[in-house]
């Protein structure tokens, strides 16, 4: 025991090991009435590192060639030793990122996660969640099934609607004059090296900036307001090590429970994780009859269709997907409430998220239809509904009859 | 937070019980992980044993097949050949051969099965630094292999020395005879590598 | 309350669609079924194979099913090939795209793509169709390029269509009887289709029986991790 002392006291004279384990876990003080839906940015930090490695075993069979793709994703499934199980949970994970990303995110939407001191936190996380999408639309090449291809080759498309350059931008992104071999092979080298890494920076800036101002909590009420006088340790607060690491690896647990019913019994979980049109491998000759993104992009893909063309152009369709996506990131900045959490607003507050969550989900549902006249309108209803509560925020937050924040965090 | 109540004990117990739970998962998911660095089906196809015919092989020469990716000689010996294999023990590391570079039944001068002793079956990676050894089949000088030099292998990396069943010299770099793999007689004529199962 | 509504929309919106303009007949897929696999496997390479490739099926792999080696060898191998080597044929991809407009599709996951029921209903619903160069349609595939391999075994249909008003009502009518009976027929498309079920993911079987395994584990874990959470969080409650 003595040895291991020293070790840890040489360790530490170069490299503040006791320290950073001190600020980040025990003596970091988390407010104490942490709920269900606080595990999900856990969770989020275990899928990524989930993807990663398995990401990492399947590029040691995979072969990011046009000609051998396809067939390179059987071998795995097949060939290689427990490369189904790998491939499984990869592409399990890549789903769930979303699922928890989501969840993660609609916390910070009820309890004002997102208002200061804690904008950059949350600037830092939509910027984690657009290299995620990046992350997850360059993937969804490497399978090369015919989603894959067409996926591509419509989003990719949508560059060339920008004015001007149009063209020759999505000519520049594919390489060649359709989705090919070129295009495969750079989207493997952004997927597999260039994404990660921007990733796994933005998560560390992520948690440093989180741990810099303290987590908010389902009462939104600051718990450094109140400290001990002596210890100057928050009277709300409570080590994070090893109060939520106990109860995070519960949550863990039953995550993983999820994610093993998917993996083991429904690993396509009946087309919405793997698309069956993707078993057909990517023919350029030929577009299946029915495009639809993977469930995660449908929102926006609805948002995108809901805009008819103008003056010739599709570009403010792109426009309005770009903005639908962008606009979250302002909420600090549009929300003028005296108070954070869902639990002390006001009615037309509740009514507001109520409707957002309705119109995401409805986009992302519509998102997966073929075109029907009935459609668009419904899109088009749900894409103002959406934009709405983003841009007539500053207002009615104003106005709503909120309740008394308390001075302590209650429950 | 009252700290009175603490049941230390009950949490040492629990956090290991939890400790060795995690543990188990740990290394249930590094089981896969790992195992799927083992040669896939399709290397283990390329790798499937290997049919030889001998009766095309005349007395005194060698083919070079391939099996799992290595090369592997299969030499038809004379009589003159297998006279000579039992006259140089005494220069030899291992002319018993008791390192396990053979299966059982080849554990002898010839380093062959018995029905037929002349036939033999070596994989052709020297075991010093894995080249390949060049053949010098023949006896006598005009391999360049010296006047006593009766017939075998000789590695051009490092200059180890084998014998016509793939033992090695003393004074070889090479620590240990070449290896045997395994194989069957199909028929008179014919021989599997790299299967020596019985039956079927 | 309002979360739980929150996860229920969410599944509902994930769970619900299926779009399809045909009416397919179920399949009776039964994994189980050792020897309905072996029979479709055989049907399969009789054949299927001679056209199709199932490039990333190997035969050894059909051992899943309870082959011997020897036996695969003896009975299912034409073309001389390994056991261990995949199902590859060796049609000429660019002649067999002049003989029938496309060039014949690898089966290794057709499984996945189509659909078991998609299978089977197409497997039964060749019909004469003097408008086709190859004097046969199908009623799940329209203008179908490949003719119908199995006709001497199920017969010729004939499709008729009633009109009802503005419906129209399309039914199968068998013409000319084949060697076996539509029950007959119908059970060995069943098998050949439980057997492209299988080839399209070999390892189903057994990710079910680990699934379960790995459930039951997790299950421990989380009674020992509840326990642990218990135990501490007495300190702030």
């Amino acid at each position: 025991m003595n040895s291991l002392t020293n070790l840890l006291g040489w360790v530490d004279a170069r490299f503040p090991l006791t320290k950073l384990w001190k600020e980040h876990l025990s003596e970091y003080y988390a407010p104490k009435n942490f709920n269900f839906w606080y595990f999900f940015g856990s969770l989020a930090l275990l899928v990524l590192v989930i993807q990663i490695v398995s990401g990492i075993f399947l590029t040691m069979h995979y072969k990011p060639d046009a000609a051998l793709a396809f067939y390179s994703v059987e071998y795995i499934m097949r060939d290689v030793p427990w490369g189904w199980l790998i491939r499984y949970i990869h592409s399990t994970g890549a789903s769930m990122f979303f699922v928890v990303v989501y969840l993660h995110m609609f916390r910070g939407l009820m309890y004002g996660s997102y208002r200061k001191p804690r904008e950059l936190i949350w600037i830092f996380g939509m910027c984690i969640y657009l290299a995620l999408m990046a992350e997850a639309f360059m993937g969804y090449l490497l399978p090369w099934g015919q989603m894959s291809y067409w996926g591509a080759q419509v989003i990719v498309n949508l560059f060339s609607a920008v004015p001007f350059v149009g063209a020759d931008l999505s000519l520049w992104i594919r390489g060649d004059y359709v989705i090919s071999d070129a295009t495969l092979n750079r989207f493997f080298a952004f997927h597999v090296a260039a994404i990660p890494l921007v990733l796994v920076g933005l998560v560390v800036a992520h948690i440093i900036a989180l741990h810099e101002v303290g987590s908010n909590n389902p009462d939104g009420v600051e718990i450094k307001k109140n400290k001990d006088p002596v210890t100057h340790i928050p009277l709300d607060g409570i080590p994070f090590h090893p109060y939520y690491t106990v109860k995070d690896i519960v949550g863990v647990v039953v995550f993983l429970m999820v994610f093993s019913a998917i993996v083991f019994f429904a690993p396509d979980l009946g087309g919405y994780f793997i698309e069956d049109n993707n078993f057909f491998p990517a023919d350029p000759l030929k577009t299946p009859p029915h495009i639809a993104p993977v469930w995660y992009f449908t929102p926006f893909y609805a948002v995108l269709r809901a805009v008819p063309p103008m003056f010739g152009s599709q570009f403010p369709g792109v426009i309005a997907m770009g903005v639908a996506v962008m606009i979250i990131c302002f909420l600090p900045w549009l929300d003028r409430s005296p108070v954070k959490s869902i639990r002390y607003r006001g009615p037309i507050y509740k009514t507001a998220l109520a409707l957002f969550v309705v119109s995401f989900l409805g986009l992302g549902w519509l998102g997966m239809l073929p075109v029907t006249p009935l459609y668009t309108v419904l899109s088009q209803i749900l894409t103002t509904v959406y934009l709405g509560f983003f841009l007539l925020m500053p207002w009615y937050t104003k106005i709503d009859k909120c309740k008394p924040e308390p001075e302590r965090v209650t429950g | 937070m009252s700290q009175n109540e603490v049941d230390r004990s009950k949490r040492r117990f629990l956090i290991a019980a939890t400790t060795a739970v995690g543990g188990v998962a740990a290394a249930g998911v590094a089981v896969p992980f790992l195992a799927s660095w083992l040669p896939s089906q399709r290397a283990k196809a390329a790798g499937a044993p290997v049919e030889v015919d001998i009766s095309k092989i005349e007395p005194g020469m060698i083919v070079n097949v391939g099996w799992r990716g290595k090369p592997v000689w299969v030499v038809n010996r004379t009589k003159e050949m297998m006279d000579l294999l039992v006259k140089h023990d005494g220069k030899l590391s291992d002319p018993k051969c008791e390192v396990p570079q053979q299966p059982e039944y080849c554990k002898n001068a010839a380093r062959s099965r018995k029905e037929h002793a002349n036939i033999l079956v070596a994989v052709g990676i020297c075991t010093h630094l894995g080249c390949s050894p060049s053949e010098k089949l023949k006896a006598g000088a005009e391999g360049g292999m010296g006047d006593d030099w009766h017939g075998g292998f000789f590695c051009p990396c490092h200059g180890s020395r084998f014998d016509l069943s793939g033992r090695v010299f003393a004074g070889s770099p090479a620590p240990i005879n070449l290896e045997i793999p395994p194989y069957k007689y199909l028929s008179d004529s014919r021989i599997l590598v790299g299967d020596d199962s019985k039956g079927a | 309350m309002k979360k739980i509504l929150f996860l229920a929309s969410l599944l509902a919106s994930t769970m619900a669609f299926a779009s399809s303009d045909i009416h397919l007949d179920k399949a009776p897929v039964r994994l189980d079924d050792n020897a309905s696999l072996q029979r479709g496997a055989k049907t399969f390479v009789n054949y299927c194979l001679p056209c199709h490739s199932a490039q990333a099926m190997r035969y050894n792999r059909l051992q899943d099913i309870g082959l011997t080696e020897q036996q695969i060898k003896d009975n299912l191998i034409f073309t001389g090939v390994k056991v261990g080597d995949p199902m590859t044929n060796s049609m000429n991809k660019g002649e067999a795209q002049a003989w029938f407009g496309a060039a014949p599709p690898d089966l290794s996951v057709i499984s996945r793509s189509r659909g078991a029921d998609w299978l089977y209903t197409y497997l039964r619903g060749f019909y004469r169709d003097e408008t086709r160069p190859t004097g046969w349609n199908n009623v799940a595939f329209d203008k179908v390029g490949m003719p119908h391999v199995l006709y001497e075994l199920q017969g010729e249909q004939v499709l008729h269509v009633e009109k009802h008003g503005e419906h129209e009502t399309h039914k199968l009518m068998l013409d000319k009887p084949g060697k076996l009976t539509p029950a007959e027929y119908d059970g060995m498309a069943a098998d050949l289709v439980n057997y492209l079920v299988f080839m399209g993911e070999p390892m189903k079987a057994t990710r079910m029986k680990l699934g379960i395994v790995v459930l039951l584990f997790l299950g421990v874990f989380f009674v020992v991790a509840y326990m642990l959470k218990k135990e501490y969080w007495k300190d702030i409650h």
